[in-house]
């Protein structure tokens, strides 16, 4: 079983080395061609200083933050109690953390079955299909302030719960549903017409198919979604400002009165935009750039199993 | 029983399917609900080209504030685009495999970092800087549309790399064969055939920075007023709302959410452009 991806590999190898070595450009030829062409030369230049000014900003905001941030990461920031004197971020973690799988929970199902419709049951050239594709990417558009301001006017103000968590939560749940749609959707478009044609000869049912054999085969390409999802989330803010609001403790409840929660971002808005706590919005940096870092590198995994797997 | 079950599910499907129907039209209704009649209220040229916004004293004109968010998003695209470009030449036509494994993660990574960090990185490093290069506060346009500039970077580099990587290699072949450098091979062979693809990205970078609000509303200086130079201090209609629904009533807060309608509008346009473009490739 192992022997025979290596065995392609090699071979793939042999047969591609040599086609590297005909066209191969030595630098003394490169450079002749340059001083030909000035142009090329400021091309060449341009894209070069154009990639490292990516990468080395890049490099240049997190090098700086975590060394101002760093050494402000003090047990007090960790303490389980926010106060005005210790500005504690725990709370505010936990806020996110609550919030992150509370919105998982309602718009992964949502998401995943909306893209099992558009994949597998809706028929070519559907009218539905096509006001759903529309909507979808309207929505994947929108700004996130815009949907704090509609989370804010219909959950805080129609339904009364002022802020709370989770008018947060079903705001959220609805600005990544696009996203864990068309993931969902190009996992399951990966998915090999034979796996539901074996299934359908075997005698399944459409519904035993797409629960047995489709959506097992598409995980890693829901995962990957999911992934995404997570890290729009974990750094959303414009959104929750006026819907779950700042409250600088876990909440009890998650609508009515003293459900307010702060998520990490908006514990570091408020921090920043008052000025008198640079420090401790520096720690609460080196935790979000912590967590991007991490969900990142988990994505980049899950992508390249699915790579693996396709290759 | 099992073409009931059958059914339900399929019924299930299709309800899900529809949520993305029924938010699109929740946020429309409850915009528009609120939104236009305080826009009646106060009059549309009032509202839309109206330079004062005093809501203390009943004035309340957007358009300071929508000059701030095209001038911003102006300044931003001048920045981010053409770095962008380049930075997708480099990652499809000169980045060794080896490097690429550093740089792809790299950029993705810049796309994953919360805006909030982004708009304290502005604060602390780009407004002193400025400060010491123009004077003032540091807190201005062309300070806001330096960090939007970074920050639509990797919008702008992915959508033209994707772009670049699909244009046929016999394009960047054909060139060289002729004689072409590398250079005028990628650049006047492979970059104009991408041509549609850059400009998506192009809209793409401006619908997420004319969008983005808390990294502009550390980094823009907040004032009402039509900015008069680059380094002084503009507000977005992003910002405006922000900065005042806090303690907002009446027809201040009516005229705060119909600043969100306008900026819905905006981001309509534009992700209609886009479609527009989509569809004209397929």
């Amino acid at each position: 079983m192992t022997d025979a991806p290596t065995a392609a590999m090699t071979n793939e190898k042999k047969t591609t080395a040599p086609e590297n070595y005909i066209n191969r450009v030595t630098l003394g030829a490169r450079l002749k061609q340059y001083a030909r062409s000035p142009l090329s030369l400021i091309l060449m230049i341009l894209v070069m200083l154009a990639a490292i000014f990516s990468v080395g900003m890049l490099i240049f905001i997190i090098a700086y933050i975590l060394i101002n941030g760093v050494p402000h990461l003090t047990a007090e920031q960790f303490d389980w109690n926010y106060t005005t004197e210790n500005v504690s971020m725990m709370p505010a973690m936990i806020n996110t953390l609550i919030m992150t799988a509370l919105t998982l929970v309602i718009a992964v199902p949502i998401g995943v079955f909306a893209a099992v419709y558009l994949v597998e049951y809706a028929k070519r050239g559907n009218k539905l299909v096509k006001i759903i594709r529309v909507t979808t990417e309207t929505l994947s558009g929108i700004p996130s302030i815009v949907f704090g301001l509609f989370g804010y006017l219909m959950f805080n103000i129609s339904f009364g719960w002022g802020f709370s968590m989770m008018a947060g939560v079903i705001t959220l749940a609805m600005m990544i549903l696009p996203l864990i749609i068309r993931t969902t959707e190009e996992a399951l478009l990966a998915v090999p017409d034979s796996y539901r044609e074996g299934s359908f000869g075997l005698g399944a049912g459409k519904m035993r198919t797409v629960f047995r054999v489709i959506l097992p085969t598409a995980v890693p390409g829901i995962m990957s979604g999911v992934i995404l999802s997570i890290g729009r989330i974990v750094g959303e803010s414009a959104a929750l400002i006026f819907t779950s609001g700042s409250g600088h403790s876990i909440p009890g409840s998650l609508v009515g009165s003293g459900s307010s929660a702060a998520t990490l971002t908006v514990h570091m808005y408020i921090l920043s935009n008052e000025g008198l706590h640079v420090n401790e919005a520096f720690a609460s940096a080196v935790v979000l750039l912590a967590l991007t870092f991490l969900i990142n590198l988990v994505s980049d995994l899950i992508e390249r199993r699915i790579a693996k797997k396709k290759g | 029983m099992q073409k009931v079950k059958e059914g339900i599910m399929h019924a299930l499907f299709l309800i899900c399917a529809c949520v993305s129907i029924l938010a699109v039209v929740l946020i429309c209704v409850y915009l528009l609900a609120s939104g236009v009649p305080a826009i009646g209220e106060i009059g549309v040229t009032d509202f839309l080209f109206g330079t004062k916004w005093k809501p203390s004293s009943g004035y309340y004109g957007i358009f300071p504030m929508i000059i701030g968010s095209i001038l911003v998003t102006g300044i931003a695209v001048v920045i981010g685009v053409p770095i962008g470009i380049l930075c997708a030449v480099f990652m499809s036509h000169y980045c060794p495999k080896k490097l690429y494994r550093f740089v792809k993660p790299a950029i993705n990574l810049l796309a994953g970092i919360p805006s909030i960090v982004y708009g304290f990185f502005g604060l602390v490093v780009i407004v002193p800087i400025m400060k010491e290069l123009f004077g003032g506060s540091g807190k201005s346009l062309l300070t806001a549309g330096i960090l939007l500039g970074i920050m639509i970077l990797p919008t702008v580099i992915k959508t033209t790399e994707s772009s670049l990587n699909a244009v046929p290699k016999s394009y960047y072949e054909g060139a060289l064969a002729l004689g072409a450098t590398h250079e005028r091979s990628v650049f006047f062979a492979s970059l104009p055939a991408a041509k549609s693809g850059i400009l998506a990205a192009i809209i793409l970078g401006v619908g997420r920075a004319i969008g983005e609000t808390m990294a502009v509303i550390l980094v823009a200086g907040n004032q009402t007023v039509i900015p008069k130079s680059i380094t002084s201090g503009i507000r977005t209609m992003t910002s405006n709302i922000v900065m005042e629904m806090g303690y907002a009533g009446g027809l201040h807060r009516e005229a705060l959410i119909a600043t969100g309608v306008v900026l819905f509008v905006f981001i309509l346009i534009i992700n209609l452009c886009f479609s527009a473009l989509k569809r004209r490739k397929d």
